[in-house]
């Protein structure tokens, strides 16, 4: 694709379970290497957004490019987009029964047809990126949660994504891990990946984000850089939602 | 000081109550074992007066030779292990068959195919509520002459059809009991939907379904004596067969419910065995 494409672009996207509306109207753009933390509410339709984006779930309304290419319900069209997406979730959803190692050398096995000899000195390069190298051979249990987080990413890296979905990858963790987890993805952030973090980690968000997204029952409520976003935010929805998030840390 | 206050009115002991059993509490293991005796000397004595009140001359010397024979010292199988040979290849071919149908049932059942989805339910409906004897004479006088298959094959193949309207719900548990979670990290990895089953779900389920699974292999082992009512020479035919020749009911029919007994337990025995050696393993 060329270069001028934006990396996302979500345009009137709409969503429903049932009777009940779970995303409306929503319309958002991602440009290459921008880094954008959508927050909100909980039941507010943020991880539904990004569960859309790599088609975990499907819109019912409006249109989702990818690289200006439009999301269908088409098979090989939807393999794209896993091969282009990756995903880290709030609970990790490691493999319990293959090793670190197999957990990150599956995908690029399977689906990028990789050879193993190569798929492994990948899953090492990841797992050195994320300080997790001397656990290739353990499995998942014997990990803490903070380190399968980790390993978590380093799966989805393994699939040389162009854009990282993360969907609360630290609200699972004992305290003490949450900075571990947060570090790799800083990094990554300095290293160009295109990304969209689902988190209440102010912190990170003020540190790395590039554009702020405020959903609240289904719609994004604001969108703006952080530091209009935390200074003066426009909506009472937000400022409300910010005061106690921000008195509980 | 609160602490002491409060031991002076309750002295709370650290040592750790007495087990109690879950099912029966009692003292002594002799208790038992003298409980067992007694009802096993009374399940015996009520058969032997019962045969003693119809005159039955036992025979058990008679026995053995139905079993094995050894001559010149070549060891002959008689009629009830020939027939055992027979049960276990049935249950052998049928368990095979009843494990393609069980795992196909279960995918469709969760497919979202509503043809697919009517097919299983029609399926699992027909096979659950009707006898299984009817089963079998539709097997043997109907399908068995259009698709001309022999006796063998028509009882193999009813009987993996029974047991797969079970072991389908079986397979099906054990997928369902494999997290949501599971399924979509095998999505977002780009696996294609059969990847999924064969490297993320089915390795996860397995274990949970072998359990059941050999539940079924032993019914199905049960189950396959109906088969002598189409007279596959399976062991229950045998028995038959040896009974109205040798008049011994009672030393036929202890012997063959003997065998089966033995072939079970030691089934079950083995799974608990792999079971245990599984547990120790995680
Ligand atoms: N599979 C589903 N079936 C029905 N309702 C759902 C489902 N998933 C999410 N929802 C509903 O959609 C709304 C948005 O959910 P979600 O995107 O998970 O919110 P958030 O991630 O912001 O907490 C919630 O009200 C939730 O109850
Ligand atoms: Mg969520």
């Amino acid at each position: 694709m060329n270069d001028t494409n934006p990396m996302l672009e979500m345009r009137g996207v709409g969503k429903w379970y049932g009777d009940f509306c779970a995303l409306y109207d929503v319309n958002l753009k991602l440009q290459r290497a921008e880094r954008m933390v959508i927050c909100g509410p909980s039941g507010s339709g943020k991880s539904t957004v990004i569960r859309c984006v790599n088609r975990l779930e499907e819109h019912q309304a409006g249109q989702i490019l990818l690289d200006g290419v439009e999301l269908t319900e088409d098979t090989r069209n939807i393999e794209r987009v896993r091969r282009e997406v990756g995903m880290v979730f709030q609970h990790f959803n490691l493999f319990p029964h293959l090793s670190i190692l197999d957990n990150l050398t599956l995908g690029p096995i399977r689906n990028l047809k990789m050879p193993k000899k190569e798929a492994r000195e990948l899953a090492l390069h990841y797992l050195e990126r994320v300080r997790i190298a001397e656990q290739a051979g353990k499995y998942p249990g014997e990990m803490s949660g903070g380190q399968q987080q980790r390993v978590a990413i380093a799966r989805a890296l393994c699939m040389k994504p162009k854009l990282m979905l993360f969907d609360e990858p630290t609200s699972a963790l004992d305290p003490e891990m949450i900075s571990g987890v947060l570090d790799v993805m800083v990094e990554l952030a300095g290293d160009g990946m295109t990304m969209i973090c689902v988190t209440h980690e102010m912190g990170f968000a003020r540190e790395v984000a590039d554009t702020m997204v405020f959903m609240d029952r289904g719609e994004i409520v604001e969108v703006g850089p952080p530091s209009e976003f935390f200074n003066n935010p426009t909506s009472d929805r937000a400022r409300l939602f910010l005061s106690q998030i921000l008195s509980h840390h | 000081m609160d602490h002491a206050a409060h031991s002076e009115v309750e002295p709370v002991s650290r040592k750790r109550p007495p087990r109690k059993s879950l099912l029966l509490t009692r003292k002594s293991p002799l208790i038992d074992i003298a409980q067992l005796i007694a009802f096993v000397g009374v399940l015996v004595w009520l058969i032997l007066a019962g045969a003693q009140a119809m005159e039955y001359n036992w025979q058990w010397y008679r026995v053995d030779r139905y079993i094995y024979r050894i001559i010149d010292g070549e060891f002959i199988p008689g009629p009830l292990l020939r027939g055992l040979g027979v049960t276990i290849e049935i249950t052998f071919y049928s368990m095979i068959i009843t494990l393609v149908i069980s795992l196909a049932t279960a995918l469709l059942r969760l497919s979202g195919s509503v043809s697919g989805r009517l097919v299983a339910t029609v399926y699992l409906e027909a096979i659950r509520n009707t006898p299984l004897l009817i089963q079998l004479f539709l097997f043997y006088f109907v399908l068995a002459p259009i698709i001309g298959i022999d006796r063998f094959w028509a009882g193999v193949l009813c009987l993996a059809f029974f047991e797969g309207s079970f072991g389908a719900e079986i397979i099906r548990a054990g997928l369902q009991s494999v997290p949501r979670g599971q399924y979509e990290a095998a999505d977002a990895i780009g696996l294609t939907r059969r990847d999924r089953l064969r490297f993320i779900i089915l390795p996860q389920a397995i274990p949970l379904i072998l359990p059941p699974m050999t539940g079924l292999v032993i019914s199905l082992i049960k189950h396959s004596a109906i088969l002598s009512v189409i007279a596959v020479a399976e062991l229950t035919t045998q028995g038959l067969d040896l009974i109205s020749e040798t008049f011994m009911a009672f030393e036929i029919w202890f012997t063959v419910g003997a065998i089966y007994l033995v072939i079970t337990v030691s089934l079950s025995l083995l799974v608990s065995w792999i079971e245990h050696r599984a547990a120790i393993g995680r």
